[in-house]
């Protein structure tokens, strides 16, 4: 049978914040959290049942990538052309730092860019069946997944906790 | 325009606003605007249409018509392109620098900020392709490799400016837009219509769930850790177009630090000109209060103390240097045809914002608007005493030379103003220019059990 929905919403960051706590406790683990804001204290109780977000590992990785383009295309281009100008040998490193600075810089931030969509799945095309406009202006949500029989458990749980308003 | 007063309207924002205020601020500023707003944009408008048909004149006839002749070569064109770089960077450093300090009081200022960091670098960038002349060969500024050998030398500054600036302006759009999509959401949520599908593209169907924000906030965290370097690197890159020269008041190691703090100075100067109006029109005196005006004021104070310590380094370096072409050169900006640019680059940078010693100016939205102007006046005058007298006066006398501004070059030059300002003034009315998001952590959330 299909795993059913409740949804939970709350006027305050430290209900919601309880009701995530209570829930985990009770052993539900499919759980989904709006905010109006990014609310450390829920991310931090979040980061228990999510992986670590990676895209540090992709800012890193595209960093270098960057740093690696720019002295190939320097010293590869140099050397295709080899001129001395300047004074300086074809391929003269301290110049050519201050292209590979700038191109850490760009691919790092691109590569970010990347995995800030990818990781957060957007863009999204249609809304989730849970969300609700009042999200983006003042009202937490807590939307939980779980079998049909537990629904009733976790919608008492919601309540219990403060929510205004649960929906199943 | 009359000053200001705090009295606030039935329906304005009250002194302690919630979220929901927050969301109702920013999105009314979305709405259709009034007829003194079109007429802004008219005036605007024409200005950047008598820009555009400079230019094309420019085009038309060839770069004789600017009035460059050597040994003036660099003229107003790169004074106005260093000057625009520079109005970016202040927004750079709220945005950046003061976010990796969490300081608090940038959260209402910010946005609007970075939107100008964004248009200022998009003036700039037009700089390089209006003085190049031959516009349709700028992509020869890249590196590409190609059959007839073009290859870029990598150990030339123009270069390296090439790869900063592009840079800057890519990492600069992209720090703006991902700021902007939980509060373009915000927008997509109160409208209607199209203007739902619009803002609901734009969003990229944000919801705010915590997958969202985990790497949302991340990865915010990581364009802040990155654009305070690129930030201090850029202006750095520019005055080595300067530095690296061998032109007498032009090499010298001080124009890294010396052009950052100029850019600082500048471009606060440029954020109070764009937030006072804002802040008056929009009727938000809860959100960018007496505190943000203050602490930009001091900053600017700050910014024109360093730079004083800058120029006199540079009088005292071509004293002390004992070259006799850096003396010349100094005594010439300082006596010569120029002089009057000279001593009005000291009076707006070094003597006019020595009035925000006095708390009571600090906090007078009038003082700091003139002063503001003072500024912008004073760095574009900077900029144009270093290039301008710089290559009029170098080494030998049948070098040098006298540069007159024509009609041409003088409507582009105030026409990139236009360019600026049209980008700015749509998107106030289009897009959300105070972050809603952080001006709600700035409030706090809403416990109900208190902490």
């Amino acid at each position: 049978m299909a795993d059913a929905t409740v949804l939970g919403i709350f006027t305050h960051a430290d209900t919601t914040l309880q009701a995530i706590r209570d829930l985990r406790a009770k052993g539900f683990s499919d759980i989904k959290v709006y905010t109006p804001v990014p609310v450390e204290e829920i991310e931090e109780e979040i980061e228990h049942i999510r992986p670590l977000s990676k895209v540090r590992l992709f800012a890193v990785v595209g960093g270098l990538t960057g740093t690696a383009t720019a002295f190939f295309l320097t010293i590869w281009t140099s050397l295709k052309w080899s001129l001395v100008t300047g004074g300086k040998a074809p391929v003269s490193i301290p110049p050519f730092i201050i292209i590979a600075f700038e191109l850490t810089i760009l691919f790092c931030g691109l590569s970010t860019l990347l995995a800030m969509l990818l990781l957060g799945r957007l863009p999204q095309t249609r809304p989730s069946p849970t969300y609700d406009p009042r999200f983006t202006i003042d009202r937490f949500g807590v939307a939980v997944t779980c079998p049909p029989d537990k629904v009733d458990a976790a919608g008492s749980l919601l309540s219990t906790a403060g929510a205004d308003e649960v929906r199943r | 325009m009359t000053p200001p007063t705090q009295t606030v309207t039935a329906d304005a924002a009250v002194a302690n606003p919630t979220w929901a205020d927050v969301n109702r601020d920013v999105i009314r500023t979305v709405s259709m605007p009034g007829n003194g707003y079109f007429a802004w944009m008219c005036m605007v408008g024409l200005t950047l249409a008598a820009g555009i048909a400079a230019w094309s004149w420019q085009i038309w006839i060839g770069i004789g018509a600017a009035g460059k002749r050597t040994p003036q070569m660099w003229a107003m064109y790169i004074t106005t392109f260093v000057f625009w770089i520079g109005i970016g960077h202040a927004g750079t450093l709220i945005s950046a620098i003061l976010y990796l300090f969490r300081a608090k009081w940038r959260t209402s200022i910010y946005r609007g900020a970075e939107a100008m960091t964004v248009f200022a670098v998009m003036t700039a960038g037009l700089f390089p392709l209006i003085h190049a002349g031959r516009m349709w060969f700028a992509y020869w500024l890249l590196p590409y490799p190609n059959q007839r050998y073009l290859w870029p030398n990598f150990k030339s500054p123009l270069v390296w400016d090439v790869f900063a600036i592009s840079t800057y302006l890519t990492i600069s759009v992209l720090f703006f837009l991902v700021g902007l999509v939980p509060d373009i959401a915000a927008l997509r949520d109160s409208s209607t219509g199209i203007r739902k599908q619009i803002y609901n593209v734009l969003s990229l169907g944000w919801e705010g769930s915590d997958t969202q924000w985990r790497h949302y906030r991340r990865a915010y965290g990581i364009f802040a850790a990155i654009s305070t370097p690129l930030v201090l690197s850029v202006h750095s890159v520019v005055s080595f177009d300067f530095a690296m020269a061998l032109v007498p008041g032009w090499h010298s190691t001080l124009f890294a630090p010396f052009f950052v703090d100029g850019a600082i100075f500048s471009g606060f100067a440029m954020v109070l000109i764009l937030i006072l109006p804002m802040r008056y029109f929009f009727n938000w005196y809860p959100y960018i209060s007496d505190k943000h005006l203050d602490a930009m004021a001091k900053l600017i104070l700050v910014t024109s103390l360093v730079l004083s310590y800058f120029y006199i380094c540079e009088v005292f370096t071509a004293w002390y240097s004992g070259d006799h072409f850096e003396r010349a050169s100094v005594f010439a900006k300082a006596t010569r045809e120029y002089a009057w640019a000279y001593w009005l680059m000291y009076f707006c940078n070094s003597v006019v914002p020595l009035v925000f010693f006095s708390r009571r100016a600090r906090l007078n939205t009038v003082v700091l608007y003139v002063v503001s102007i003072f500024v912008i006046i004073g760095m574009w005058f900077e900029r144009f005493n270093i290039i301008v007298p710089g290559l009029g006066h170098d080494f030998y006398p049948y070098t040098w030379g006298t540069y007159y501004p024509t009609i041409t070059d003088s409507t582009i030059i105030v026409g990139s103003f236009a360019w600026f300002f049209i980008l700015f003034l749509a998107f106030i009315r289009v897009l959300p220019s105070l972050s809603i998001v952080e001006v709600k952590e700035a409030i706090g959330h809403p416990v109900k059990h208190g902490h």
